[in-house]
């Protein structure tokens, strides 16, 4: 019997990112997942960035839109078969409208958006994967703010080839980009060799549920003019920011200061999905925005490999294009997310834990750092643990967002209901409560906040150091979702 | 937002966004061009180009129609089916919807008259079959290795095996001496030739039923095939993407049979993959519905991790398992699409035939693979070209021509016949009919005018025997009016 054929190096390495304690949180969740009713004791899922708040709303249009399901057109005409030979790239004109206009009253129509510069892709993670074939290769880095959502160690490296070098931003002026940072991250970039060709920005920010300001928003600007290269803005959550500040759009920004004739122009896009603001992660509906034509041409042809299926884009088409749907659907979101949020943030906060001030996003960046036994990774992995198997919350570790501090977490707030999230509520509760109850000498009580600066003794951790290297790090099997 | 030249972008996009390795520079598209800018329609434009080129299966939209006006719950929009709407629009596991992937397999099965069975946990989801050949060629090939691939092949497989990937493919050269079969010394001869070039051979590609031969392999051929991937030690992955659209004998026999046939250590099944979708049994190519199937665990495993970048919409899943998982429809529809394709294909054949044009004999496919050697003025694929354009701008009709198909031999050509009505049918027949007969009285000259407005001269020759004349004469003849009438003939006068 010969030796196997090996596979190809991408398939063999690791850069897709599963091995990550981000997945296997996800892992352990699946094997025991909270259930209402059948499975109290289970797993509550915090790991997953889902908007599962207004799905009602989608249902009423519905069934008050009939016609739409049975492949029909305007005027109950069967639409099936042009829509089953439908395979145009370009994708279907009505569906680029109606999403555009949509962009526009997400940015409060303070920017328009051309159609004919929206390329269609399966899901935002295609969209970021296409825009990285078409800007970067191998030898090449993209600066990226940490902490960054970690799907994008796949997205835009695995099979690109390209590089992510971080963009170090800190507690110390809440995680805010700085031009230092901006700086160092280019620096490095070079030390290692690699040739910078982009800054990539997720904004609102995943994980930590801000926008950024329109300072950070003109520093970046002036980065990318500085050093010619590309801003890619993953605007994903725009449509998320349930409080002041006001989102502003780095499209915005590019029109107001009448960057129009100017070679940055050309170097801005932006990502965008409904998977996030609408809640249809299973549509695989993304789309990359460009001035550049060289760019809206070449991931026009590469969106070949996933395109969006064109039932689909009529659904939506019809759906987008329904202004009265569209403008209440995006006010009475903005509300849920906004109550959803407080209470995430309220009753984190009867547990003495705080989260970093937010305005969007449907999680919360919360700060654990004075319940680690060390200001370490090894600690945060070590609490984690303790959060996922005993307090029975899967939520998602700052080190796998590539943070540089160990201690924040990122809580999902808007994939449960409210009586869910109660108990997870109670859970963390009842689990500060022991910590704070059996640590020797400590002066805290219940009702106090604890100092971030005291780092406390925790429980003694059954797991070496060894073992818990190889927990972390073993091979996940069988998670498939994403962000 | 206003434009603008984009020569003053100073910072470079990648190689590959610059590049042409989309395929999509090549002459070939000036037939897509030219159906674009002068589209028939019966109504609207009789006299425009037809579409010959596109090798979609629209025979049997009107069975799928009528499935779904009867089961409203196969679409998660309707009445019939919004209970589960939010489940369904939250789906995005890359594992896919498990009704889904036993819907899929089931139909494989049925696909294959269910001499095989196939399991639901190899099923990994790609953006169609493009999505499909990506998918595979990243995770079995490195930038610089290649995949031997026998001519002709699609056209697509450039770009979709080739572009992202950094992967080769070096062409396995069939001839129409012994109707384009794969022979152990042609496919020697291309993996020898890799090796001498210091090229990395790491699969086989073959699509069975061919594209564009609408053949299928025969038992002894596929386990030559077979032999050759173990022996070299070689991927083997088979594009079975027209399984369904078998219409005559002989069978089609799927590589998940063959490999049925050996035992595991004259077959390493890790080596074996099948590329499927629905987009042509179907006729769904909206859909993007893609599927790689592999024998292989680590490649399933990497597969799916890779296919998160072109899921199949979970809307798309739901409506497919739903009208899959009715095995009276599906048994309906997969014989009666094999009946209209049959009638189509022999009519078309048997029409063509009558004024001496042959094609491959073939028994699946949704075109014919014609044979127009003899009108060629030598046999060079510059005439094959020549001849190509005063089909598409003369005779109106986009063909393919076999060089775009990387055929070895000039002078074949696809011509599509499964995405048209009877009607449009019997015109295009008309218009080959009439191109025929203008060129048969002998030697002619023809000066053809390009849209850019460069002459050519095409020197045809036809020599038919004596009998089809006389039988092409007693046809009924519909002219195109926009085909070049010889002045000189009292034939055409008399008609017109």
């Amino acid at each position: 019997m010969k030796q196997p054929l090996s596979l190809s190096s991408k398939a063999t390495c690791n850069t897709h990112g599963q091995d990550s304690s981000y997945f296997l949180g996800w892992q352990e969740y699946e094997k025991d997942p909270y259930d209402e009713i059948h499975n109290q004791g289970g797993i509550i899922q915090m790991g997953l960035a889902e908007n599962q708040l207004s799905f009602d709303l989608l249902e009423s249009w519905l069934s008050e839109n009939p016609n739409v399901a049975g492949f029909k057109g305007n005027h109950g005409e069967l639409i099936f078969r042009e829509l089953a030979l439908f395979q145009d790239y370009h994708g279907r004109l009505s569906f680029k409208q109606a999403m555009v206009k949509f962009m526009a009253e997400l940015r409060g129509n303070k920017v328009s958006f051309d159609p004919s510069k929206l390329v269609l892709t399966a899901g935002a993670t295609s969209a970021n994967e296409t825009l990285m074939f078409c800007l970067a290769e191998k030898g090449d880095a993209i600066l990226v703010p940490t902490p960054y959502y970690p799907g994008f160690d796949r997205d835009l490296k695995w099979r690109t080839g390209a590089e992510i070098v971080p963009i170090h931003c800190t507690s110390s002026n809440r995680f805010k980009v700085t031009s230092s940072a901006l700086e160092q991250a280019y620096r490095e970039a070079h030390s290692l060799d690699l040739n910078v060709k982009a800054v990539l920005v997720t904004n609102p920010s995943n994980p930590l549920g801000t926008t950024m300001t329109r300072k950070e928003l003109s520093l970046l600007m002036d980065f990318v003019i500085d050093k010619e290269i590309h801003l890619v803005s993953d605007e994903i959550y725009s449509g998320t920011v349930f409080g002041p500040p006001s989102f502003v759009s780095i499209m915005e920004v590019l029109d107001e200061r009448k960057y129009d004739g100017h070679d940055v122009w050309d170097r801005v896009h932006v990502v965008y999905s409904l998977s996030k603001d609408l809640g249809l992660p299973g549509f695989r509906v993304g789309a990359i925005y460009s001035n550049n034509e060289y760019v809206v041409a070449a991931a026009t042809k590469m969106s070949s490999f996933g395109l969006v299926s064109s039932q689909t884009q009529h659904f939506l088409s019809v759906l987008l294009s329904d202004d009265k749907f569209t403008c209440n659907y995006i006010e009475e979101n903005k509300q849920r997310l906004k109550l959803r949020h407080s209470l995430l943030v309220s009753g984190l906060s009867s547990a003495g834990i705080c989260c970093l001030e937010s305005n969007s996003g449907l999680f919360c960046w919360v700060d654990m750092r004075h319940l680690l036994s060390s200001n370490t990774f090894e600690a945060e992995m070590e609490l984690w643990r303790k959060i996922v198997f005993r307090v029975k919350l899967n939520i998602s570790p700052g080190s796998s967002c590539h943070c540089t501090e160990p201690g924040w977490f990122r809580l999902c707030f808007a994939n449960m209901s409210e009586a869910t999230l109660d108990v997870a509520m109670r859970r963390i509760k009842e689990f500060v409560a022991e910590i704070v109850v059996t640590r020797p000498g400590n002066p805290a009580s219940n009702n106090q906040r604890p100092s971030h600066s005291r780092p406390l003794t925790s429980f003694r951790s059954p797991l070496s150091k060894k073992s818990l290297a190889k927990w972390v790090f073993r091979l996940s099997l069988h998670d498939g979702r994403e962000r | 937002m206003g434009s603008h030249s984009s020569n003053r972008t100073r910072v470079p996009l990648s190689r590959m966004a610059m590049g042409n390795g989309h395929g999509e520079d090549s002459p070939y598209f000036d037939g897509w061009k030219a159906y674009q800018i002068d589209p028939f329609d019966p109504a609207e434009n009789p006299h425009g180009v037809i579409q010959m080129g596109l090798a979609e299966n629209q025979l049997c939209a009107d069975l799928i129609e009528e499935w779904l006006i009867d089961h409203p719950e196969g679409s998660i929009c309707t009445a019939g089916g919004s209970d589960k709407f939010r489940d369904i629009a939250n789906f995005q596991d890359y594992h896919g919807l498990p009704k889904f992937r036993n819907g899929i397999a089931i139909f494989m099965g049925k696909v294959r008259g269910n001499r095989v069975k196939f399991d639901p946990d190899r099923i990994v989801m790609s953006g169609g079959a493009t999505g499909a050949h990506d998918l595979i060629a990243f995770c079995l090939a490195d930038p610089g290795d290649a995949f031997l691939v026998p001519t002709p092949y699609y056209p697509g497989f450039d770009r979709d095996l080739c572009w992202r990937t950094g992967v080769k493919i070096l062409p396995v050269n069939c001839k129409s001496s012994n109707n384009f079969k794969i022979t152990k010394k042609a496919l020697e001869e291309a993996y020898n030739g890799a090796v001498d070039a210091g090229i990395r051979v790491k699969g086989l590609i073959i699509t069975n039923p061919s594209n564009p031969l609408g053949t299928t392999l025969d038992r002894a051929t596929m386990k030559d095939l077979v032999d050759f991937v173990n022996e070299m030690n070689i991927h083997l992955v088979c594009d079975e993407i027209y399984a369904a659209t078998l219409f005559r004998g002989p069978d089609f026999i799927s590589i998940a049979e063959v490999i049925e046939e050996y035992d595991d250590d004259c077959c390493n099944r890790d080596l074996i993959h099948i590329i499927y979708s629905l987009s042509k049994d179907m006729g769904l190519p909206g859909f993007r519905i893609g599927i790689v199937y592999s024998y292989n665990d680590d490649v399933v495993r990497c597969g799916r991790k890779m296919s998160s970048f072109g899921l199949i919409s979970s809307q798309t899943q739901h409506l497919i398992a739903s009208m899959l998982s009715d095995d009276e429809f599906v048994e309906r529809f997969i014989a009666e699409s094999s009946a209209r394709l049959a009638k189509r294909h022999g009519y078309f054949t048997h029409e063509l035939e009558r004024v001496g044009i042959r094609c491959l004999d073939s028994n699946a496919g949704l075109f014919v693979w014609m044979d127009l050697r003899e009108l060629l003025a030598e046999q060079t694929f510059e005439a094959e070209m020549v001849l190509w354009r005063v089909v598409i701008h003369k005779v109106k009709l986009n063909v393919s021509p076999g060089s775009s198909f990387h055929c070895s031999e000039p002078g074949w050509y696809r011509v599509c016949i499964a995405n048209m009505d009877d009607q449009t049918m019997e015109i295009a027949l008309a218009r080959i009919r009439s191109f025929v007969l203008e060129n048969m009285m002998g030697n002619c000259m023809r000066v053809v005018r390009s849209k850019e407005s460069k002459a050519v001269e095409c020197k045809l020759k036809v020599s038919f025997s004596n009998r089809k004349m006389e039988e092409v004469m007693k046809m009924p003849c519909s002219m195109s009016p926009c085909s070049p009438m010889p002045p000189r003939s009292p034939l055409v006068r008399a008609r017109t």
